[in-house]
């Protein structure tokens, strides 16, 4: 395929390959080899994979298009491809949460969320790099190496569903899945200046989703528009019976509410505890513009304090690693993955420690300990205990807040993308990455990311953070519709036709310079 | 280990000591599967031929909790006179063990499904109404075969083999509240408790409780205090208990060993020991550093369980007839006194009696004949009362016989034999054989004159009036018939010639 | 509260973390930093409040009693580090259960 048809089909938004699919204008085996092109020629730099199946996909295109010709009906998403967060298990290729300890190791079941996306007709491209059982906001905590910002490579593209981002940023695929526990889909798309949704917790499946913790992970898209990620949205959502903690509840309508995109007389209220100091002055001007742009939209303002918001980060690193040194116990060396020290002299504990030791990470351990401590006999009533009733607090703070406004903002996160090695050795620094968005996944309401703009100082991208009540996902594509449009028509077209680098659209090296402050130099 | 272990004998011990007692059982549920996912719970099977995501603890996998257990656990709670809770969750118990597959057991640890409940025993004339602490509802684990070492166990063996299909079969653990003033009977108590447990858990039809299959499992909590001592001593823990009689020997071992500890100024550790069937010995488990801190908090992929009244007043109503209760109804409606019960119970002959009643017999007639020649028919062959080849019908018949005067009680004894011995049913054997009661007179008729002809003393002295002397005559008939004549008719017989 | 060197070595065996003391030390500290911050929760009144449970609160999700298939054999066996007569063959365990 020439680099200029290539170049042409990864520029398409996932709606837009989806329709010429359907229509016939293109093939989806087409499409695919466009994006493993795509792929072959920078991922080597950005390093969004941890695997790339490119036979399967092929074929899975293949098979989409023999349905096409058989008349079948396709999907709203069917030859559509896509780049699944190496935490979901695969059949048909390894899955290792980011980790040494499941280096290779090949699941024999799929992911609830993997067979719908099958289902549905998209395109499984491969697996995406992310922080080892997604703890960390950078990527840097892979045990295969950071993946980097297609907007400057120097810089970390957020996390832990950093690959993903990276890779729809750079345009390896329209779509990608993540997840977020205390904000690991929107800080990356923040960073990356793309959309990136948390649905309602137990909005989609967990069933084969490796756990960090339990009563946070949520599956949730990213794409490069608001609308590509409400299709992906609907066609991963809804019940699963293999999943007790599933909603049993119509999906909220985001498609419909990615079109409508008016925000006239909706209420929407400034969490007044996030902002302030500690947030880069570029990413707070934006955020206050981007307020302003919603004012003049219809919306109405309004401030709305959240006291117990304050609370949300100690909250969240008490329940998380409680949560995650019990669900990574069962990485034991008996039945999978890997085995360290088996020479048969050693016990079977001592096996156990050898290898836990040898195949996690630092922040994967010290999470293990600190979460044993917060449950320790003794400590769970100050610590665990006292947490979740912090948690409850939080819930009340967002019951009486949707009683005054209809959706919450704030920025996405305090910072635009740091340099790679910048926190790394730090964890209370990286911790603060996830000020804005932990409260949400306390709450398990649904909350998303979409672009606002880029920071003054460095030109780097910064994210609105809308929030909604739980199953109110709609409301959040309503807005971020909005915002969108209102913003591309200010900018002239997308934010990433600003970007430099492996983050503007291919084909085009150099940013259009219209606009907003234009894109990083390198 | 085989350190000799000082006993003080039993009665010493009890001049001396009180004991206190408790048990926790765990139940493996019949249910058809798993508690958590679809695999059949098998026993048996090849080994991780019944296993998934879910009970094998992969990564990514989820429980999803099974409404059959939760029923049984609720009706098992019932059964037990306990509280149902309203509202109540799993919780996880973490620790690390190879036959563990998520190195963490989904069970329930402040918020139990049943709580505070009772069940009465008897021992002998002593009735003791045993508390029930709670009934709660968790998950197996697999099983581990120990390779290399001497004698199969985990001591000095070289690795491990872990079959996982036991792992996730739902397991119910039923925990008595301690159990003073049982003094001396401690022992008996405990037996007799898990002895009416398992009755009542296989009326529920909530497991086939085979003690060596594992599917009834006992650990035995003893602690011991000088008399009046006014507080409640340390107690110990013993695993491994497998039978009922093993129930029996624990208790008592561990009160003699217990006994000798504080006699020579020692202390008893609060320790897990494991009970050995060969020697009814107890010995240490690997002492600990620490007591396990298993962090419990509430399991965050399961939702709560909350019965509503309406499903646990239903399944109150549709308990079955619990054994106290039937054993009762039994006892009056067949006019027994408690020593005839108790026999009836020893002999492990309720339910045959019961069926053998059912299929016509009369109570007196069914025990008379399961208690007696068929009993000792068992005995003779080592076999289990219920596992003679004669059912409760073919009883009923043969009692039936007997009534109608076809049979006598030597008939009766023969045939049963014969049914025994697989020649068919009773009407069958009586036919083929001939064995039936000769009462029609004109064979009879023979007999008797033959009988007064063979003996002409006795004749002549019933001729004078001495009627007692009829029945060497009737026992003469009796043998010329071979045992087939209506020994009443005979007796009528020789009267009427004779007078 | 400070936690101490030796805290986390316990906290670690714990958890079946063979920790290298260089590994100890740094922990130690680090966790001493996290653990101030997140020993907050505790300035918050919360007497009668009740531990969060789920967003959307649901009662009672249950599965019938009827079998689903369970995993190929080989398929369970094909991950295992070590496998031995059908079973998953570990190192010598020393506890007794």
């Amino acid at each position: 395929m020439s680099t200029a048809r290539s170049t042409e089909l990864t520029g398409l938004t996932a709606a837009q390959v989806a329709a010429a699919v359907a229509a016939g204008e293109v093939s989806a085996v087409e499409v695919t080899a466009a994006h493993l092109d795509r792929i072959a020629a920078v991922d080597s730099q950005v390093r969004a994979f941890l695997h790339v199946a490119a036979d399967e996909a092929l074929a899975a295109a293949r098979a989409v298009d023999d349905r096409r010709a058989a008349g079948e009906p396709l999907g709203p998403l069917a030859g559509v491809p896509l780049a699944l967060k190496d935490v979901f298990t695969t059949t048909d290729m390894p899955t290792t949460a980011g980790s040494r300890i499941l280096e290779g190791w090949r699941p024999p079941y799929d992911a609830t969320i993997t067979r719908r996306l099958r289902r549905a007709g998209v395109v499984l491209l491969g697996k995406t790099n992310m922080d080892e059982f997604a703890m960390g906001s950078s990527t840097e905590n892979s045990a295969f190496g950071p993946s980097h910002n297609p907007w400057d490579l120097a810089r970390v593209p957020g996390g832990s569903s950093g690959g993903s981002a990276a890779a729809v940023t750079a345009c390896e695929a329209p779509l990608a899945m993540g997840t977020d526990t205390g904000g690991s889909i929107r800080q990356p798309a923040a960073v990356c200046g793309i959309v990136g949704v948390k649905p309602t917790y137990g909005g989609s499946s967990r069933y084969g989703l490796i756990a960090f913790a339990s009563s946070l992970d949520t599956p949730g898209p990213l794409a490069r528009n608001v609308l590509d990620a409400a299709l992906l949205h609907e066609a991963i959502s809804g019940h699963d019976p293999r999943d007790s903690t599933s909603v049993d509840a119509p999906v909220p309508p985001v498609v419909a509410a990615a079109r409508q995109a008016d925000v006239a007389g909706l209420r929407v209220g400034v969490v007044t505890e996030l902002g302030g100091e500690g947030y880069q002055p570029g990413v707070l001007a934006r955020f206050g513009e981007a307020v302003e742009l919603l004012e003049s939209l219809g919306a109405k303002i309004v401030e709305v304090s959240c006291p117990h918001f304050t609370y949300a980060l100690p909250a969240y690193y008490l329940i998380a690693p409680s949560e995650c040194s019990s669900n990574l116990a069962r990485f034991d060396a008996m039945r999978y993955g890997l085995r360290v020290g088996d020479d048969g002299s050693l016990s079977a504990d001592e096996v156990m420690s050898l290898t836990r030791a040898a195949g996690f990470g630092p922040e994967v351990k010290r999470r293990i300990i600190l979460g044993t401590y917060a449950l320790s006999s003794g400590y769970y009533d100050a610590y665990y205990g006292k947490a979740q009733q912090v948690r409850t607090l939080i819930c009340r703070d967002f019951d009486a807040a949707f009683e005054q406004v209809d959706v919450l903002v704030s920025p996405t996160t305090p910072t635009t993308a740091f340099a790679i090695g910048e926190r790394a050795d730090d964890p209370m620094a990286m911790y603060l990455a996830d000020l804005c968005t932990i409260p949400s996944d306390l709450a398990g309401n649904a909350a998303l990311s979409v672009p606002c703009g880029l920071a003054p100082e460095d030109g780097l991208p910064v994210g609105l953070q809308v929030m909604a009540p739980a199953l109110g996902d709609d409301r959040l594509y309503r807005v971020a519709a909005a915002v969108e449009a209102a913003l591309e028509r200010r900018w002239g077209g997308p934010l990433l036709g600003q970007a430099k680098g492996l983050a503007a659209p291919p084909g085009r090296g150099e940013a259009s310079g219209t606009g907003e402050a234009g894109g990083i130099g390198r | 280990m085989t350190r000799a272990v000082t006993l003080v004998s039993y009665d010493e011990a009890l001049a001396r000591y009180e004991p206190v007692i408790g048990l926790e059982t765990h139940v493996e549920l019949g249910t058809v599967t798993k508690m958590f996912c679809g695999c059949p719970t098998v026993f048996g099977a090849q080994p991780n031929s019944a296993v998934c995501p879910v009970c094998l603890g992969l990564p990514g996998s989820l429980p999803v909790a099974s409404r059959a257990a939760i029923e049984y656990t609720i009706r098992i709670g019932l059964a037990l006179n306990c509280s149902i809770a309203s509202w109540c969750r799993f919780a996880r118990k973490n620790y690390f063990y190879p036959d563990m597959p998520k190195d963490f057991q989904i069970s329930q640890y402040d918020e139990p499904l049943c709580t505070d409940g009772w069940l009465d025993i008897a021992v002998g004339e002593q009735r003791v109404r045993i508390g029930i602490e709670r009934v709660h509802l968790e998950e197996d684990t697999g099983k581990s075969l120990h390779v290399g070492g001497a004698t199969g166990r985990i001591h000095g063996a070289d690795y491990s083999l872990v079959d996982y299909n036991r792992a996730g079969i739902p397991l119910v653990e039923v925990v008595t509240k301690p159990i003073p003033g049982t003094g001396a009977l401690a022992p008996e108590v405990a037996r007799a408790y898990v002895t009416e447990l398992r009755e009542l858990l296989r009326a529920l039809s909530v497991s086939d409780v085979r003690m060596e299959e594992g599917s009834l499992r006992c650990d035995v909590n003893t602690s011991i205090a000088p008399a009046g001592a006014g507080s409640w001593g340390t107690r110990t823990e013993t695993k491994n208990v497998n039978s009922l009689r093993s129930v029996e020997r624990a208790v008592r071992f561990e009160i003699q060993r217990q006994a000798a500890v504080l006699d020579a100024g020692g202390k008893i550790m609060q320790e897990t020991r494991h009970f050995h069937e060969d020697t009814g010995t107890t010995t240490a488990g690997r002492s600990k550093e620490e007591a396990q801190d298993y962090r419990y908090f509430p399991e965050p992929d399961l939702v709560p369980v909350a019965p509503s009244p309406q499903w646990v007043a239903q399944l109150r109503a549709d308990l079955p007839e619990l054994p106290a209760a039937r054993r009762g109804r039994l006892q009056a409606d067949w006019g027994l006194s408690d020593l005839d019960m108790t026999a009836l119970r020893n002999a492990d002959a309720l339910d045959l009696v019961e069926q053998t009643v059912a299929a016509g017999a009369s109570a007196a007639d069914a025990r008379k004949w399961w208690l007696g020649e068929l009993a000792r028919r068992a005995n003779e062959t080592g076999t289990e009362l219920a596992a003679l080849p004669v059912t409760p019908a073919q009883v009923a018949r043969v009692t039936e016989l007997v009534t109608s005067g076809t049979l006598n009680d030597k008939l009766a004894r023969q045939v049963l034999d014969l049914i025994v011995a697989g020649e068919g049913e009773p009407d069958e054997i009586v036919a083929a054989r001939g064995l039936a009661v000769v009462s029609d007179d004109s064979a009879l008729t023979a007999a008797v004159d033959a009988a007064i002809t063979g003996h002409p003393e006795i004749a002549a002295k019933i001729r004078e009036g001495k009627t007692t002397a009829a029945g060497a005559l009737v026992g003469a008939v009796m043998k010329a018939t071979r045992g087939q004549a209506d020994a009443t008719r005979a007796r009528e017989l020789i009267l009427q010639r004779l007078s | 509260m400070p936690i101490t060197r030796d805290e986390v070595a316990h906290l670690a065996r714990l958890s079946r973390l063979a920790l290298s003391e260089a590994e100890l030390d740094h922990f130690a500290g680090q966790l001493d930093v996290i653990l101030t911050a997140v020993a907050r929760v505790q300035e918050v009144a919360a007497d009668g409040i009740p531990p969060m449970t789920h967003a959307v609160p649901v009662v009672n999700v249950f599965r019938d009693d009827v079998v689903v298939p369970s995993l190929p054999r080989e398929v369970v066996l094909s991950q295992a580090p070590a496998a031995e007569q059908g079973r998953f063959r570990v190192p010598r365990i020393l506890a007794e259960d």
